[in-house]
């Protein structure tokens, strides 16, 4: 529902604006609780605002499942790197500003109760600039992922890689890519988000390679930033160059999703994209609900009542893959 | 603005100044008579054919790729194609590739993989080309696989940065089990101009980026980021094309023989721990915040004694936040 401001009002810089916010796109003034409340997209022109990693997290995962994995990772200053402030002193300012130690955050957690492995990045902190840290998280949230076969979710929001940390910075491609080509390897599914602004080598790595690549709506996602394309190459750049749905048309996106259903989409997906399991030779499993499986409703059976044959409680997602290796043994016999 | 274009890349004043030094090779890792792929094929290779086409849209002149023979060895080659003049070098898009250029590339190295030879790689480019058929065509997919693609290629990979070394559109064929580069051969993650825009907010500051970026070619042997530099002849590499071709070959050759001697599993292993572990980091105590219930006592005495907790200005719990400050929203 729209807040319609009196017209005799200015209506600039008469609001705090941590109670205001004013929508980039149509110029309303939203207020900011009431943003918040509709996953701050403006309830006007949809216009979808940029997300913390932790509001990010809280929408996509069940609440209260999230578990941090490597909250203790930070940059250090492999090249000595001063421009008009010291490298140092600019992560330290943005962890003070952000309450974050660098530009993502990983764990696990479940959506509708499956469990995935997430990396989600933040663009308050330093522009979502990728540095050894993003790369080392991204890297160890598919190597959790193919540990314990189960769904990798990565969520982007950089401006590329992290200019500060130099050529350190762009072997994070290589870094993030070697771990994403295992995992391609090993038929553990990964879902990519790329929200508002995925660009650069953030771009040309893991967010470009998901087995499934999802944006929201009007999201900046391109290689080149607008204004070096414009700079170098003297050419007027076609209308919505470099959105969304610019990179839908061009076949590099598989669905431009809305915020409000970014959820429901992403439990859509996984549904049909299982860990294969990894020795047998068939990927492809439905949801257990649509059809009995002998093997695996006895071999569940067995693991209730004989507690000590079966796979060791506790240790995530063992009920499952146990279950799928028998209803994949079920198939094949 | 004009201005500020004729000035981009002006001298660093001051002599002595480190500026100068790093400069300079920038210049010459730019040089318009520095041997490019072909040229140096040319002369280190006792036969060289070819190949065009990505087999999807066309064939990039800014990328050339093929067969050749060096010392007897039968290689695969893949490298960026800078011109000699204007002329060529508006027919070769100024070396800077577009997607179908990584796509030959790719399809180049797996003709190399499925009949055993190696590839070597000449790296010399500014920068993949930025224009919006670049970006259509899918320019960062194309450097994305290109790059996944040479992780896990199956045969030995030496990389050569000649000249330079430009962010993503270099990296996209410079992954290697061996990565050389010429004396002044450079290598970043932004091109020096557009990163002092960023960060010093003029172009003009461009030696000072290079500088802080240590993008010379003994910065990254020091870094790590590179195996070995290769002498270059008096001036520079455009002074003496034969000899740097000679110095060139001769450096490729030994590794070349050094990595057939490998078994291929154990380099396919060692390729990619190396590119797992690049990228230095460290790791202090977890915020109280963020730490897991199950941790043991043992754990968290070790944190409340960990020096780096106190001096790493750990964030405080309380100050977590709904969202960035509107002022992101115009980038």
């Amino acid at each position: 529902m729209p807040i319609k401001l009196p017209s005799f009002r200015p209506r600039r810089d008469d609001y705090p604006p941590d109670l205001w916010t004013k929508c980039p796109s149509c110029g309303e003034m939203l207020f900011n609780k009431q943003l918040d409340k509709s996953d701050r997209v403006c309830p006007t022109c949809d216009h979808h605002f940029r997300l913390s990693a932790a509001a990010r997290l809280e929408l996509l995962l069940d609440p209260g499942t999230f578990e941090e994995r490597d909250a203790g990772l930070q940059s250090v200053d492999p090249l000595g790197f001063v421009d008009q402030k010291p490298y140092p002193d600019r992560v330290a300012a943005a962890q003070v500003a952000t309450g974050l130690r660098d530009a993502a955050v990983r764990g696990i957690g479940a959506i509708e109760g499956r469990p995935v492995s997430i990396c989600v990045m933040d663009f308050g902190f330093m522009g979502g600039s990728m540095g050894a840290v993003v790369g080392e998280k991204v890297a160890r949230a598919a190597e959790d992922a193919i540990a314990a076969r189960i769904p990798l979710i990565v969520v982007s929001a950089s401006g590329g890689a992290r200019m500060q940390e130099g050529t350190m910075a762009l072997m994070q491609l290589a870094k993030t890519i070697a771990v994403l080509e295992r995992r391609r390897a090993a038929r553990v599914p990964y879902l990519s988000l790329m929200t508002d602004p995925t660009t650069g080598g953030v771009f040309a790595s893991y967010a470009v390679l998901g087995d499934v690549n999802l944006a929201e709506p009007r999201a900046l996602i391109g290689f080149a930033g607008a204004r070096v394309s414009a700079g170098t190459i003297a050419q007027e750049l076609p209308p919505g160059f470099q959105r969304s749905e610019f990179l839908f048309d061009h076949g590099f996106i598989d669905r431009v999703v809305h915020r409000r259903d970014l959820r429901t989409e992403l439990v859509q997906l996984l549904r049909y994209l299982r860990p294969a399991d990894g020795s047998s030779g068939d990927g492809v499993e439905g949801d257990t609900r649509w059809g009995f499986r002998p093997m695996g409703f006895l071999s569940q059976l067995a693991d209730r009542v004989v507690p000590e044959i079966g796979p060791p409680p506790g240790s995530s997602g063992s009920e499952r893959s146990s279950e799928e290796r028998a209803s994949g043994e079920a198939k094949r016999g | 603005m004009v201005d500020r274009l004729l000035h981009r890349g002006r001298e660093a004043a001051a002599p002595g100044d480190p500026r100068d030094e790093v400069w300079r090779r920038v210049k010459l890792a730019r040089h318009l008579g520095r041997p490019r792929t072909l040229e140096l094929l040319g002369e280190m290779a006792d036969e060289v054919v070819e190949l065009h086409g990505d087999r999807g849209f066309g064939d990039d002149p800014a990328i050339v790729a093929g067969l050749a023979r060096i010392d007897g060895r039968r290689i695969a080659f893949v490298g960026q194609q800078k011109g000699a003049d204007t002329e060529e070098n508006v027919r070769r898009n100024f070396g800077m590739p577009h997607p179908e250029g990584y796509r030959k590339a790719m399809r180049v190295m797996e003709l190399a993989e499925r009949f055993g030879l190696p590839v070597v790689t000449f790296v010399d480019v500014p920068g993949a080309h930025p224009g919006p058929e670049s970006e259509e065509r899918g320019i960062a997919e194309a450097i994305a696989r290109s790059i996944g693609l040479m992780i896990r290629l199956r045969t030995p990979v030496v990389a050569v940065i000649t000249g330079e070394g430009g962010s993503g559109g270099a990296l996209a064929i410079a992954v290697g089990d061996v990565v050389l580069a010429l004396e002044n051969a450079v290598y970043s993650v932004i091109s020096p101009e557009g990163c002092a825009s960023i960060l010093w907010r003029t172009a003009d500051e461009a030696p000072a980026a290079a500088l802080a970026m240590r993008m010379s070619a003994s910065d990254q042997l020091a870094l790590g980021v590179i195996d070995g530099v290769v002498a270059e002849p008096g001036e520079g590499a455009h002074a003496d094309v034969r000899e740097t071709a000679r110095r060139l070959k001769s450096a490729i050759v030994t590794r070349l023989d050094q990595l057939a001697a490998v078994p291929l599993d154990e380099l396919l292993e060692a390729r990619y721990r190396r590119y797992r572990a690049i990228g230095p980091y460290t790791e202090v105590a977890a915020p109280a915040v963020a730490q897991p219930p199950s941790r043991g006592l043992t754990d968290r005495l070790r944190d409340l004694l960990d020096p780096g907790r106190w001096a790493a200005g750990v964030p405080l719990p309380g100050s977590s936040r709904r969202d960035e400050p509107p002022a992101h929203e115009d980038v």
